[in-house]
C-alpha cells in the first residue's frame, strides 16, 4: 500500500488495501495522493452525487481514459448519483462537413465516440441527451446548491458551481470528476475550504458601459491566474439579484476567466452569494489591486492574434455558444440575426451560423418558440449541441475562417474572437 | 553553479535542456495539436504562450509557474506520458496546481510513468533560468543549473 498523510476511515484504508478490487484501489490511490500534494487532511463526502465529467469525446489517442473506463465497466462500477458530460465533438445534421471532414472526424479523431458513450452510460451516464458543458442550467438539471460538495470537473462548470452558486468543488481534472463521483469522497483543500475562498485580488471596473463579459473574464484570467478575485464595480451595470441575464454574463465571464487564466472562483460585490453574505470580509489584507477601465479592455482585445490562414476572409463558420448559450441568450441570438437581416434586406446569413446550447435547452427553445425557430433557420440559423472546440480539433478545417464570441473557443482554436455587435453585423450584413 | 530546492512531487533523476515558460502554461492548448496529430513530439501550440509557442518540448525539462486552462489538463498530461511524448520533468517555481498534480498522480498510479516533478523552486528558479540551459535534477528535490 502507498505511503499517505491524511486520515482515513477503516472503509477507505480497506478500498486502498485494494479489498474491494484493484480498480477502486487505484481510484483511490489517486485521490490519496493527490489529496496529500495540497495538504487535504481527510476526504470528505461528496454531497451533490450527480458528478460531471470533462471528457465527452472519443479521440482514439485517450488509451488511459479507454483502458481506465473498461476497468470500472467491467468490475460494474457506478456513480451513484450519476454524471453529466461535456458536449458531443460531432452533429452532421447541423454542422456541415464534407465527405473527407467526416472521414477525419469519424475515423481519426473520434473513431472511440460510441464505444465511450456505452462506456459512460454502464458507468453512470444520465442520459444521452446528457451532453453540455452548461449542466447547471435548469433545463438541465445537474444544479447544485449553496455549500454542496461536488465532484465535477470543465472549468467553466466549476467556476460558475463554486461563484454563482456557492458549491465548492477544485478544479479537478478530467478523471478524477468520475472518481470522486464513484468512490463518493474528494480529498478536502483548496475551493472547499472557507480560508481559500478569500479573495487575494481586488477587481475594481472602472469602464464607461457595461464590459464585454468574455474580454473581462480573459483579463481577469489572465491577470490573477488561479488566484481568487472579488470583482467590485460591476454589480452596477449587472445588477445585484442573479437573474437569466447577469447569470448569462457570469457563464460568460468565468468560462474566459477560467481558459485564459485558471480562475476556480470569483467573487461580484453585491450580487454572488458568498460576496453578498460576507462582504470586503472575504478579501484578505493588502490583497492585490487590478483597475479594469477602456482602456484596459482595449489593450486586451487587441492582444488577441489573428490565426486565420487568409487574414481578411469573410465569414466562412460562426460559432456563437461556448458555454452553450442558456435558453434566453439562445432567443435572444435568433431574435438579433433575424431583426439585422431584415433590417439589410438578406435573406441568408453569412456563411454557416450555429448557435450551441444544451440538447434540453435547444428542445425547449424548439418547443416553446416554433415560429422564431422556423424563421431562425429559414435564414440559415443552425442549433446545435455540439462542441464548436471539438469541432474545430479537425485540421482540415484550420484553413477556414471561423468566427467566434468566445474567448475559451479563440484559445483553443485557430477560431478568431469578434465581440457580439462585430459578430452580429459580420453574419448579418 | 546555481542551485535550487523545491518539493519532490514525483522523484527522479534527470539531466537535460530547459525550456522556460514565465507565464501559466496552458496544458491542452499546448499538447493538444502534436497529441491529436500524433506526432513523434510535442511542438507547443499555445497561441498565447509567447515563450514557448512553436517549440518542441519533448524529453525536455519544462520550467514553468503552474499550469492554467481545461480541466482535461490532467488527462492530457496522462496521455501524453501514455504517448511517450511529455517533457522529461516538470519543475514548478510555484505550488503545483491541482490539473498538474492530477496529471502527474495519474501518470504514476495508470501508467508507471518516469515523469519526474518538482514544485515551490521559487521565483528566483524562473528568473535565472533560461530556455536552452543546462540543468541537473536530483531525486531529493535539488535542481542545478549547470554551467
Amino acid at each position: 500500500m502507498i505511503d499517505y498523510k491524511m486520515e482515513l476511515t477503516q472503509e477507505q484504508i480497506e478500498i486502498l488495501e485494494g479489498k474491494k478490487g484493484d480498480t477502486l484501489r487505484k481510484m483511490m490511490e489517486t485521490l490519496v495522493l493527490f489529496g496529500d500534494i495540497f495538504g487535504a487532511k481527510r476526504m470528505v463526502p461528496v454531497t451533490h452525487k450527480t458528478g460531471h465529467l470533462v471528457t465527452s469525446f472519443g479521440i482514439p489517442l485517450l488509451r488511459p481514459l479507454y483502458q481506465t473506463m473498461d476497468e470500472i465497466n467491467n468490475e460494474g462500477l457506478k456513480a451513484e448519483g450519476g454524471f453529466t458530460v461535456d458536449p458531443a465533438p460531432v452533429d452532421y445534421e447541423n454542422v456541415k462537413c464534407n465527405v473527407i471532414e467526416k472521414l477525419v472526424f469519424n475515423k481519426i479523431l473520434y473513431g472511440k465516440q460510441a464505444q465511450y458513450t456505452e462506456q459512460m452510460l454502464k458507468a453512470g451516464l444520465v442520459d444521452k441527451d446528457s451532453f453540455s458543458c452548461t449542466c447547471y442550467l435548469e433545463e438541465c438539471g445537474n444544479r447544485p446548491k449553496k455549500g454542496d460538495i461536488l465532484s465535477w470537473a470543465e472549468s467553466s462548470a466549476v467556476v460558475f458551481a463554486n461563484s454563482v452558486l456557492g458549491a465548492r468543488c477544485n478544479r479537478n481534472s478530467g478523471m478524477l470528476d468520475l472518481f470522486g463521483s464513484i468512490i463518493g469522497y474528494v480529498p478536502e483543500f483548496g475551493l472547499l475550504l472557507d480560508e481559500n475562498r478569500k479573495a487575494t485580488w481586488v477587481v475594481e471596473v472602472k469602464t464607461t458601459k457595461v464590459p464585454e463579459a468574455q474580454i473581462l473574464g480573459s483579463a481577469i484570467g489572465m491577470k490573477v491566474m488561479e488566484d481568487v478575485p472579488y470583482i467590485v464595480g460591476l454589480d452596477k451595470f449587472i445588477g445585484c439579484e442573479i437573474d437569466h441575464e447577469n447569470e448569462a454574463y457570469l457563464k460568460d465571464m468565468g468560462a474566459a476567466s477560467a481558459s485564459n487564466g485558471a480562475v476556480g472562483l470569483f467573487h461580484v460585490e453585491n450580487l454572488t452569494p458568498e460576496a453578498k453574505e460576507l462582504g470586503d470580509k472575504l478579501i484578505v489584507p493588502n490583497a492585490k489591486r487590478y483597475i479594469i477601465d477602456d482602456t484596459e479592455l482595449d489593450r486586451v482585445y487587441k492582444s488577441y492574434p489573428n490565426m486565420w490562414k487568409t487574414k481578411d476572409a469573410g465569414p466562412e463558420i460562426t460559432f456563437i455558444g461556448c458555454p452553450h448559450l442558456t435558453y434566453y441568450q439562445l432567443k435572444k441570438w435568433c431574435e438579433d440575426i433575424i431583426t439585422s437581416l431584415k433590417t439589410n434586406n438578406k435573406r441568408k446569413v453569412n456563411g454557416q451560423v450555429i448557435l450551441t446550447s444544451a440538447p434540453k435547452v435547444k428542445a425547449k427553445f424548439i418547443a416553446e418558440n416554433k415560429e422564431l425557430y422556423e424563421v431562425a433557420t429559414k435564414f440559415g440559423v443552425r442549433l446545435s449541441s455540439i462542441c464548436p472546440l471539438m469541432y474545430t480539433n479537425n485540421p482540415l478545417v484550420h484553413g477556414k475562417a471561423i468566427l467566434t464570441n468566445s474567448n475559451k473557443l479563440r484559445t483553443y482554436s485557430m477560431a478568431r474572437y469578434f465581440k457580439d455587435e462585430e459578430i452580429l453585423s459580420l453574419i448579418t450584413k | 553553479m546555481k542551485t535550487f530546492t523545491g518539493r519532490v512531487i514525483a522523484k527522479g533523476n534527470f539531466k537535460g535542456e530547459a525550456c522556460v515558460s514565465h507565464q501559466g502554461f496552458n496544458t491542452l492548448a499546448s499538447f493538444q495539436k502534436s497529441a491529436l496529430m500524433k506526432k513523434k513530439t510535442v511542438t507547443v501550440s499555445d497561441q498565447n504562450n509567447k515563450d514557448l509557442f512553436g517549440l518542441d518540448i519533448t524529453g525536455k525539462i519544462l520550467c514553468l509557474p503552474i499550469t492554467i486552462g481545461s480541466t482535461t489538463g490532467g488527462l492530457v498530461i496522462q496521455t501524453v506520458c501514455d504517448m511517450g511524448i511529455n517533457p522529461a520533468a516538470f519543475l514548478f517555481s510555484e505550488e503545483i496546481d491541482s490539473l498538474a498534480a492530477s496529471g502527474i498522480v495519474l501518470a504514476k498510479v495508470w501508467q508507471n510513468s518516469p515523469i519526474i516533478c518538482v514544485d515551490k523552486l521559487g521565483k528566483e528558479f524562473l528568473e535565472t533560468v533560461k530556455t536552452g540551459d543546462k540543468l541537473e535534477i536530483k531525486e531529493e528535490g535539488t535542481v542545478i543549473l549547470l554551467d
